[in-house]
């Protein structure tokens, strides 16, 4: 005999609920859980091993007033921009070209793409070659005549960063084009006959018509790019270990550096605070954007 | 892997003198001894350790300097993926490990063998000494206010070797005229720190190092000496532009070969020297104190040893902890390293004029704490962080000694 009386909401589909169980824990306790534990153990004196002994704001007011953290705020600042902007125009231009019907299309895609397969370390020492002055760039154009040309931004704290966008773009630009390509391929080709029919040029199409419909693509882009830009630091690293002098710090850097090189937990966690609260800072208004065009539709 | 067990073979024969039921272990050391004379230093101690006992070493050698390491090291052990024994410097980098309980007590050896009686200066085994017991085996001393000339160097400029820092500064026209960099500096925080503590306590003097660093007194952070300090630590970066260097080994390098005059880096260079087939007196010169006040700072390494729940490791690393103070390890492992050893009782006959006049200043008791004892690693940090920013811009040295100052002040 069946019971009677209303189901229970709980138990309702059980098993794909005990299914997504670990998926909940792990945000919950790895992603949540221990953010929290980190904000919380920013406001304490935490030298070496972590303690819970309050201090107030007191990090977060040695952090804005150290050198070192403001020019890497600054570094993150300029490479965030540029690093953005530059993907996306060359990220679009290079997808456009590739969506020329062109031959050996796979061939370019693969080439394009590869630079993205490197991880940033092997792409810092790739780097660090082609911009030592004794034997890469500077050295290459030297060798074919012209003695007096000098290009060592590595050493030079004004034009390192220039060096690490360089290197950055390289590396990312690749992704951006491919997932433009898609965006691209997406487009109903019955767009491109009626532009064809009003006789629109090709460029005003692909800047009138077609990149306002590959809005959504380019939002995934602008996330997956902002992301790399705010977790900055293996290229570092790899490329110029912060120099010359701090002329190319970033933040993450400065967080590792602090949290275990000069076991100073508490500091590395103030700082780390400030990256959440970056990172939060473009995620939020993100997610909201997509829930509110989901409400509209 | 094959010379490597035929090595433990031939140990395996040695042991029969060991009492029986003890067993062998792999001890697994990490530490930072990556350049060339420090890897040949490393290979005598793994060398005696495998012959002296039955237990098997296992190098881990992590590359980067010590700022690199460390952090790997410190991680591994809050993680609970303690290692069998790792190098750190005298000092506070590993108090706070050994006030949490994660390092080994080694009171018991240190008795047994005595270490109070044979450790010179005894300032070494303070410092591995918390709350009355004894943490870690001192290795060897190393002083970094050396400075290091090329005599090739000062010859192809047809000047006069420099013996100090001031004719340094005198010959450096000279220098730059026949294409040679005056002054040999890595960019790393450490390295531009180096130079500074080295430049404090060589024209400052031993009692103002103390009043700068150990009190904080606040006369001698404003004082002129100090100003003046900063004012030389500028013409140091104009004397060291255009070198472009990075790595304290590459700076030797260029000291080797002639292309540079000077650094100004701590005794570990000695091993390079050695290494390249170069003698001093001939080939280098070098010059306690930039050639001013004679005095060392007695830091150095040390092992310690994080604690394990193995019977067997706890066993090999206690093993290992006798070994690094019996003399033929400090002998054979200084040596190679160009370091001291922290033993008084060794004589060391074969010693060059450097080494010999490091144990002479030893001896007298010119000595000052190193900036690992007087300083935590998060002032260290800011300071080196602020040398590397003034020797990578343009940064004046009012503004430096500003900054200086205030650090020192806020330290805890």
């Amino acid at each position: 005999m069946a019971r009677s009386g209303p189901p229970i909401r709980l138990l309702q589909n059980w098993p794909a609920k005990l299914a997504a169980t670990p998926m909940i824990l792990t945000a919950l306790v790895v992603f949540i859980g221990c953010s929290l534990w980190t904000v919380v153990h920013s406001f304490t004196n935490s030298r070496l091993l972590p303690r819970l002994d309050f201090v107030g704001l007191a990090q977060y007011e040695r952090l804005w007033s150290t050198p070192r953290w403001q020019v890497s705020i600054e570094n993150l600042a300029i490479y965030g921009i540029l690093a953005l902007v530059l993907t996306l125009a060359i990220g679009f231009l290079l997808a456009v070209l590739l969506d020329q019907k062109i031959r050996f299309e796979d061939g370019f895609r693969t080439i394009i793409l590869f630079p993205y397969a490197l991880s940033f370390i092997v792409t810092g020492v790739v780097w660090q070659w082609i911009l030592n002055p004794d034997f890469g760039l500077q050295h290459i154009v030297r060798s074919m005549g012209f003695s007096g040309f000098t290009f060592d931004p590595l050493n030079d704290s004004g034009l390192v960063i220039l060096a690490l966008l360089a290197a950055g773009i390289w590396q990312g630009a690749g992704l951006t084009t491919v997932i433009m390509l898609a965006g691209l391929r997406g487009i109903d080709e019955d767009v491109w006959k009626a532009s064809r029919v009003d006789g629109i040029p090709a460029l005003k199409t692909y800047l009138f018509i077609i990149l306002p419909m590959m809005k959504p693509v380019f939002a995934t882009c602008v996330v997956l790019i902002s992301a790399g830009i705010i977790k900055l630091y293996d290229l570092v690293v790899a490329l110029t270990r912060g120099g010359p002098g701090i002329a190319s710090e970033v933040p993450a850097k400065y967080v590792y550096d602090y949290m275990f090189g000069n076991q100073n937990l508490g500091q590395g966690f103030a700082a780390s605070t400030m990256m959440l609260a970056a990172v939060l800072a473009i995620i939020i208004p993100f997610a909201l954007f997509r829930m509110g065009r989901k409400r509209h539709v | 892997m094959q010379k490597i067990s035929m090595r433990r073979l031939l140990a395996g024969a040695a042991v029969t003198i060991l009492p029986a039921g003890a067993m062998a272990a792999d001890l697994e050391v990490t530490h930072w001894w990556t350049s060339g004379g420090e890897a040949a230093a490393v290979q005598e101690l793994a060398r005696i350790f495998e012959e002296q006992t039955e237990h098997g070493w296992v190098d881990g050698a992590i590359a980067g300097s010590g700022s690199t390491a460390r952090p790997i090291m410190v991680s591994r052990i809050i993680g609970g993926d303690p290692m069998g024994a790792t190098q750190f410097n005298h000092g506070l980098q590993a108090q706070e490990l050994v006030e949490a309980g994660l390092m080994q007590d080694l009171t018991e050896v240190a008795e047994a063998n005595g270490w109070r009686d044979t450790i010179n200066p005894v300032s070494l085994l303070d410092a591995c000494t918390f709350e009355g017991r004894v943490y870690c085996a001192p290795l060897n001393i190393h002083s970094p206010q050396w400075m290091w000339t090329s005599l090739s160097a000062f010859e192809k400029a047809g000047v006069e070797p420099a013996t100090n820092w001031e004719e340094l500064k005198a010959a450096a026209p000279a220098l730059r005229e026949a294409g040679i960099l005056p002054l040999a500096q890595g960019m790393q925080g450490w390295q531009t720190a180096l130079l500074l503590y080295a430049m404090i306590s060589g024209i400052g003097g031993a009692d103002f190092y103390n009043q700068v660093f150990a009190e904080r007194n606040e006369d001698a952070l404003n004082s002129d000496t100090l100003k003046n300090i900063f004012a030389e630590y500028a013409i140091a970066r104009d004397l060291a532009s255009g070198g472009n260097l990075s790595d304290w080994n590459m700076a030797t390098n260029r000291i080797i070969e002639g292309t540079a005059a000077a650094q100004v880096m701590g005794d570990w260079a000695q091993g390079e020297f050695a290494l390249a087939g170069k003698s001093a007196g001939t080939d280098y010169g070098c010059h306690i104190g930039l050639g001013g006040e004679p005095v060392i700072a007695t830091g150095g390494d040390a092992i310690y040893f994080p604690v394990n729940d193995d019977e067997a490791v706890t066993e090999a690393q206690r093993a290992l902890a006798q070994v690094i103070l019996s003399e033929e390890a400090q002998v054979a492992f200084n040596a190679a390293k160009g370091s001291l050893p922290v033993r008084g009782d060794i004589d060391l006959a074969e010693v060059n004029e450097c080494t010999k006049a490091g144990l002479e200043t030893l001896k007298a008791g010119n000595t000052i704490p190193t900036i690992d004892l007087v300083m935590s690693s998060d002032s260290r940090g800011q300071i080196e962080d602020l040398t590397a920013e003034f020797f990578g811009s343009d940064l004046s040295a009012e503004d430096a000694h500003a900054r200086f100052v205030e650090i020192v002040q806020s330290a805890m």
